[in-house]
């Protein structure tokens, strides 16, 4: 059985309505404003280096806000950090539900044309199976690649490779396996995604 | 339930929140004009609330009264003392929020009418309004030095405190300055517009004169006995100007010890303190601080010359239907800042909207952050999360605070890196493009 998506959107909204009244707290749409002057507007980032949240998977955007949040697990992000710990858990489940409503606006970015060949292997053989179409998706909670700032990318991984930020136990293997097959194969990824429009 | 898994479930039901927060003023008010709002001032928190209105309800309509043509944005703008950036690069239009629909009307508003509910111009005649939105900036405290005004500061000893004419003006004179010359930065009193502007531009300037003119000096003569993110850039100083050595290129004068100055002789290049004199080559004076002139006309300022406003709305405590935004406001805790103008601008915006259509104000929540480049390269922040007790602006306990003092040379890097992503945002989230 199927069920229709509109049917359960009204039915949802049914709720929040009765529920929203008595909210206590900032909208959604509040909380997300005040994210944009950094994140651009509705979560477009125009860079260079601070990547957009526009149609982050709401619970990829969960899960690292609430690393954030906590001392033990922050990755060294010397801004998230201390941004995320001004917000309730509730609060986070607003801010993860607009954005992941949000379109993303992908902009042209430079990249090295030879790498990309090369790229677009790897990130086939090694990140599609998450990443879906070609690191465009944000199902089963990755994070968007395709056209992301790329010093973010580089940052992430950076701080994926040496430790400050938890990666799930498959990309761990993933990426050892990419980076034992080609030492530059990040880089390689890199720009892979920057010349995806 | 085989068709939906626990994620569609997710998205659906996020969908739903963001529609029962921002649909239903669009359907009540289809097809007609929900009121007019009239926003004096085009800068950062004028134009955000321009956007941020017409994004609640395109139905309202919307006029920016502004005299200039273009918007330079203070931030960013010691960037362009040390040759990082130019000028145009911090010069904004408003093509972008003229595209929306938002009226631009550039010239003076000289007053308004809060009973007839109209603000007076100099070449428009009077412009009828529903809610007016002030935002005007800083005005200048001339009359507390002696030799110094309006016209001193735009020709000869400039200010450069609003990245205009007088930012190239201050860059024009450190570029024909002697190696060897001595450069003074006088520091305000609390509260002004960006804290930690006058510390940052030391270091700029001081990247430039390391570059170009390594004997020179620049003495800050503070009007404060401390400032903002102090612990940080005084070890900024150390490690790249020379800090407490007897060879500094910064020495920092705090109030306590002749900081504070009485004047200047323009002629004769010379600061006058309170204890000594002190003759320069450049001298960048940034005076001490009010809400900008119309506020003060218009009779929305407190006995300190700042706006004082309902947290929760931005509305004047004086007027009603009258609101104020950004450095003009009393919205401390939060800082005058051009985080600060935009974060307060949509948190006003929704309130002019709800107010519009007879509903209550949602719940405001706000953010400021605000970068500091102590070299090419090396950037600091300071970070604040805000929310409202039902009264008043708090900050969030345990969140925001400065960046670490051990923080990673990449660390640093990066916040460069997120220093200008954050400017280009920010602008952008103003101005829609320019």
């Amino acid at each position: 059985m199927k069920l229709n998506k509109k049917v359960l959107a009204l039915v949802v909204l049914g709720g929040m309505a009765v529920s929203g009244n008595s909210m206590a707290g900032p909208s959604a749409q509040a909380l997300a404003n005040t994210c944009a002057g950094c994140h651009g507007t509705d979560g477009n980032s125009q860079g260079p280096a601070i990547p957009s949240i526009a149609e982050v998977s709401k619970d990829y955007f969960v899960e690292l806000m609430k690393a954030y949040k906590s001392a033990d697990e922050s990755p060294k992000n010397t801004m998230m950090s201390r941004i995320a710990k001004g917000y309730s858990d509730k609060e986070i489940e607003l801010m993860a539900g607009y954005f992941s409503k949000q379109k993303m606006k992908r902009q042209a970015q430079k990249f090295d044309a030879a790498q990309v060949k090369a790229g677009a292997k790897l990130h086939k053989k090694y990140c599609e199976k998450c990443h879906e179409d070609g690191g465009r998706s944000s199902e089963d909670d990755a994070g968007i690649l395709a056209g992301q700032w790329t010093p973010y990318l580089h940052y992430s991984m950076a701080d994926f490779i040496a430790g400050d930020r938890a990666m799930p136990k498959k990309m761990k293997k993933k990426v050892k396996k990419a980076m034992k097959a080609d030492p530059k194969a990040m880089e390689k990824l890199i720009n892979y995604y920057a010349s995806q429009k | 339930m085989s068709g939906i898994s626990r994620r569609n479930f997710v998205q659906v039901a996020g969908g739903a929140a963001a529609v029962s927060t921002l649909g239903f003023s669009n359907i009540l008010m289809a097809g007609k004009s929900a009121g007019h709002v009239v926003i004096i001032g085009g800068g950062i928190g004028g134009a955000t609330a321009a956007h941020y209105i017409k994004r609640a309800d395109a139905n309202v309509q919307v006029t920016i009264i502004e005299p200039k043509k273009h918007y330079h944005t203070g931030f960013m703008s010691n960037e362009v003392l040390n040759g990082e950036r130019s000028l145009d690069s911090i010069k904004f239009g408003y093509k972008g929020l003229e595209s929306l629909g938002i009226k631009v009307v550039h010239d003076y508003a000289t007053n308004i009418d809060a009973a007839k509910k109209h603000v007076s111009t100099k070449k428009n005649g009077n412009i009828a309004y529903d809610r007016c939105i002030v935002s005007p900036g800083v005005d200048y405290k001339w009359d507390m030095y002696e030799g110094l005004d309006a016209g001193v500061a735009a020709t000869k000893i400039p200010h450069a405190w609003d990245g205009g004419p007088q930012t190239a003006l201050l860059r024009k004179q450190l570029v024909a300055m002697k190696d060897g010359g001595t450069v003074i930065i006088a520091a305000p009193p609390n509260p002004f517009r960006c804290p930690p502007g006058p510390y940052e531009r030391s270091c700029q300037i001081g990247d430039y004169l390391k570059k170009h003119k390594p004997k020179s000096k620049i003495i800050i003569l503070d009007a404060k006995d401390k400032f903002s993110k102090q612990g940080l850039f005084m070890q900024g100083w150390k490690k790249y100007y020379g800090y407490g050595t007897d060879n500094s290129m910064i020495e920092w004068v705090k109030g306590a010890e002749g900081g504070i100055i009485e004047g200047v002789n323009s002629k004769t290049n010379t600061v006058i303190g309170g204890v000594d004199e002190y003759k320069a080559d450049v001298i960048n004076i940034i005076p001490a601080q009010k809400a900008g002139k119309i506020a003060h006309t218009a009779g929305l300022v407190n006995k300190k010359g700042w706006c004082p406003v309902n947290q929760k709305t931005f509305e004047s405590t004086i007027h009603k239907d009258v609101y104020v935004i950004g450095d003009a406001s009393v919205a401390s805790p939060m800082p005058k800042s051009g985080y600060a103008a935009n974060s307060e601008s949509k948190v006003c915006a929704a309130a002019v909207v709800a107010s519009l259509h007879g509903k209550e104000a949602g719940i405001p929540t706000l953010v400021n952050t605000c970068y500091s480049v102590l070299a090419p390269g090396d950037g600091i922040s300071v970070a604040m999360v805000y929310n409202f007790d039902g009264k008043k602006i708090q900050k969030v306990k345990g969140s925001g605070g400065l960046t670490p003092m051990d923080s990673s040379p990449e660390m640093r890097a990066r916040e460069v890196q997120y220093a200008h992503s954050w400017f280009n945002n920010v602008t952008t989230d103003a101005f829609v493009g320019g």
